[in-house]
């Protein structure tokens, strides 16, 4: 009995630190006072601000152009190539194929930031939107791939072949045999490709150029003068919305399994 | 079927393959870095990162890092533990599920708001005056960033644990107490070895963010606590010594490699890393 209480205890203190930032920066969208400093009173005049705060729009909807068209680009790149490989037969191309899949994720960001802008200034591109969205493509695509490649392996090998038999070309079994199986994983991968991309501050800070912002960068180039209080706002906001987004992708995968048996 | 793994495979020679080789170019040259035909081979940039205060940086890189590596597992090993051992599927799920959601909102803002924690005024040092306490300095030292990082990491020990625990055969357990095994016998000579996969992949995943981080540092250190990934940002955004940046980075490549070469024979599988939170 002590022993479980104990567990009680411990598991209710992780969760805390956890969630003690997180717990202050919602109640301080809600305080009057600009500084950081103490509570002194209840106002929703922040969450008035964000809707004509230009700055803070403008990063956001910079964050989540870059976060759509990366999760578009990765979750379609990655899906194929978690396809190409689970087919390929043992040899280098799988082989080197899954330690390319690697090095990013194993890389620490700083690194692969500075390498890519590297390359951007070997090949003469101009720093902005567009170098920030290759970037995000690039780190972001393999964990799509290594959200997909476990149903790959979990999918029952006869399947595709089977359709052939049948009679269908490869493409028309990838789409109608191959996707549809896999279909949870590749969910996943874009969530997680997606989830990435909003949160990544090194590799947009060193690859972006003039002019653009994210909101990371923002908040960074804040956190010197002081971070408005509208940002806490926004956070709120985007927190509720990703619950939300969770919850209505879980409802639909929960029909489409109903109503597969 | 394998071609259509071909534009990501070209995809990620010319976006990682080809920046790396550039990177180790810059590395073991000197020169303008805006213009490639400057470039001569040179050994100064490695010399120079072995004069005192790099070595320094480095050092203090590698120390902080290792401690908040040892904290999360002495933290995450027994709240793995304990979320692998409920028994309903659906709130073992739902609280791992606590572990990402934080990672829905801005980590800079999440570790910003320790500021507010942890400050002059912060929240606990005006509960320490209300007790009667002097107020303590928690903020800009080796404390506040490895707080930071132990803070920032924590999920990425716990899933890796979580997902070995969680798939481990009961019945080894089963027979461990057939044959008569106490319950900390039983941990220590059945459990926790199965789990040490886990705990290598957690290592891993804790040590690499954490030796190259200069956002934590920048927020919640000081100007001691200067980290390696700082003097990269530096190099690079700053000073414009873009080959000396590119040796630290090449170093910090290393000193990774080895500590996952080490973790690997310890039997850390990388499948059940970051890809595993979701």
């Amino acid at each position: 009995m002590v022993k479980k209480s104990f567990r009680n205890i411990y598991t209710v203190l992780i969760f805390l630190f956890l969630y003690a930032p997180i717990i202050i920066l919602i109640i301080y969208s809600f305080n009057e006072s600009k500084s950081r400093g103490a509570f002194t009173g209840f106002t929703l005049k922040w969450y008035q601000d964000l809707f004509s705060n230009r700055e803070v729009l403008k990063a956001l909807s910079n964050t989540m152009i870059i976060a759509v068209v990366t999760t578009i680009v990765a979750t379609t790149l990655g899906t194929l190539a978690a396809i190409g490989i689970h087919f390929s037969r043992k040899g280098p191309f799988k082989q080197m194929a899954l330690n390319l899949n690697y090095l990013p994720i194993l890389n620490p960001d700083v690194v692969i930031a500075v390498s890519l802008i590297a390359l951007y200034r070997f090949m003469g591109l101009d720093f902005g939107l567009s170098t920030v969205l290759l970037s995000h493509i690039t780190f972001c695509t393999p964990y799509v791939v290594l959200a997909v490649l476990p149903k790959l392996k979990q999918m029952n090998v006869h399947l595709a072949e089977a359709a052939m038999d049948l009679g269908a070309k490869p493409m028309y079994a990838l789409r109608k045999v191959i996707i549809p199986e896999i279909m949870p994983g590749i969910v996943t991968g874009a969530l997680l490709a997606f989830t990435l991309s909003v949160d990544d501050f090194a590799i947009s800070f060193f690859t972006t150029g003039h002019g653009v912002q994210n909101l990371s960068i923002l908040i960074f180039s804040m956190a010197r003068r002081g971070i408005n209080p509208v940002i806490n706002a926004l956070s709120t906001f985007m927190l509720i919305g990703f619950f939300i987004l969770l919850l209505v992708i879980n409802r639909i995968g929960r029909k489409e399994e109903e109503e597969i048996y | 079927m394998k071609k259509v793994a071909y534009p990501y495979v070209m995809w990620m020679v010319i976006f990682i393959l080809v920046p790396l080789f550039l990177v180790v170019y810059f590395a073991f040259t000197t020169g303008d870095s805006k213009n490639y035909d400057t470039f001569t081979f040179s050994l100064d940039n490695f010399r120079r990162f072995l004069s005192p205060i790099y070595l320094e940086v480095m050092t203090r890189s590698l120390l902080l890092s290792v401690i908040s590596t040892f904290i999360c597992f002495i933290l995450g090993y027994p709240i793995a533990y304990i979320i692998a051992n409920k028994r309903s599927a659906k709130m073992r799920n739902n609280m791992i599920l606590l572990f990402v959601i934080p990672m829905w909102m801005n980590f800079l803002l999440r570790t910003y708001a320790w500021l507010t924690i942890l400050g002059k005024n912060g929240i606990i040092n005006t509960f320490l005056n209300f007790l009667g306490f002097e107020s303590l300095e928690l903020l800009y030292n080796s404390g506040s960033v490895i707080l930071g990082m132990v803070y920032n990491f924590l999920p990425f020990m716990v899933l890796p644990i979580y997902s070995v625990l969680v798939k481990m055969d009961r019945k080894l357990i089963e027979a461990a107490e057939d044959l008569g095994a106490s319950r900390s016998t039983i941990f220590r000579r059945v459990i926790f070895p199965l789990s040490l996969p886990g705990v290598m992949t957690g290592f891993t995943m804790v040590f690499t963010p954490a030796v190259s981080t200069f956002i934590i540092s920048n927020l919640l250190g000081g100007n001691k606590t200067t980290l390696i990934g700082n003097v990269i940002e530096q190099q690079f955004i700053y000073t414009g010594d873009w080959h000396f940046g590119s040796t630290m980075s090449i170093i910090l490549m290393g000193i990774i490699l080895l500590v996952m070469a080490i973790t690997n024979k310890g039997g850390g599988d990388l499948e059940g890393g970051r890809g595993a939170l979701w």
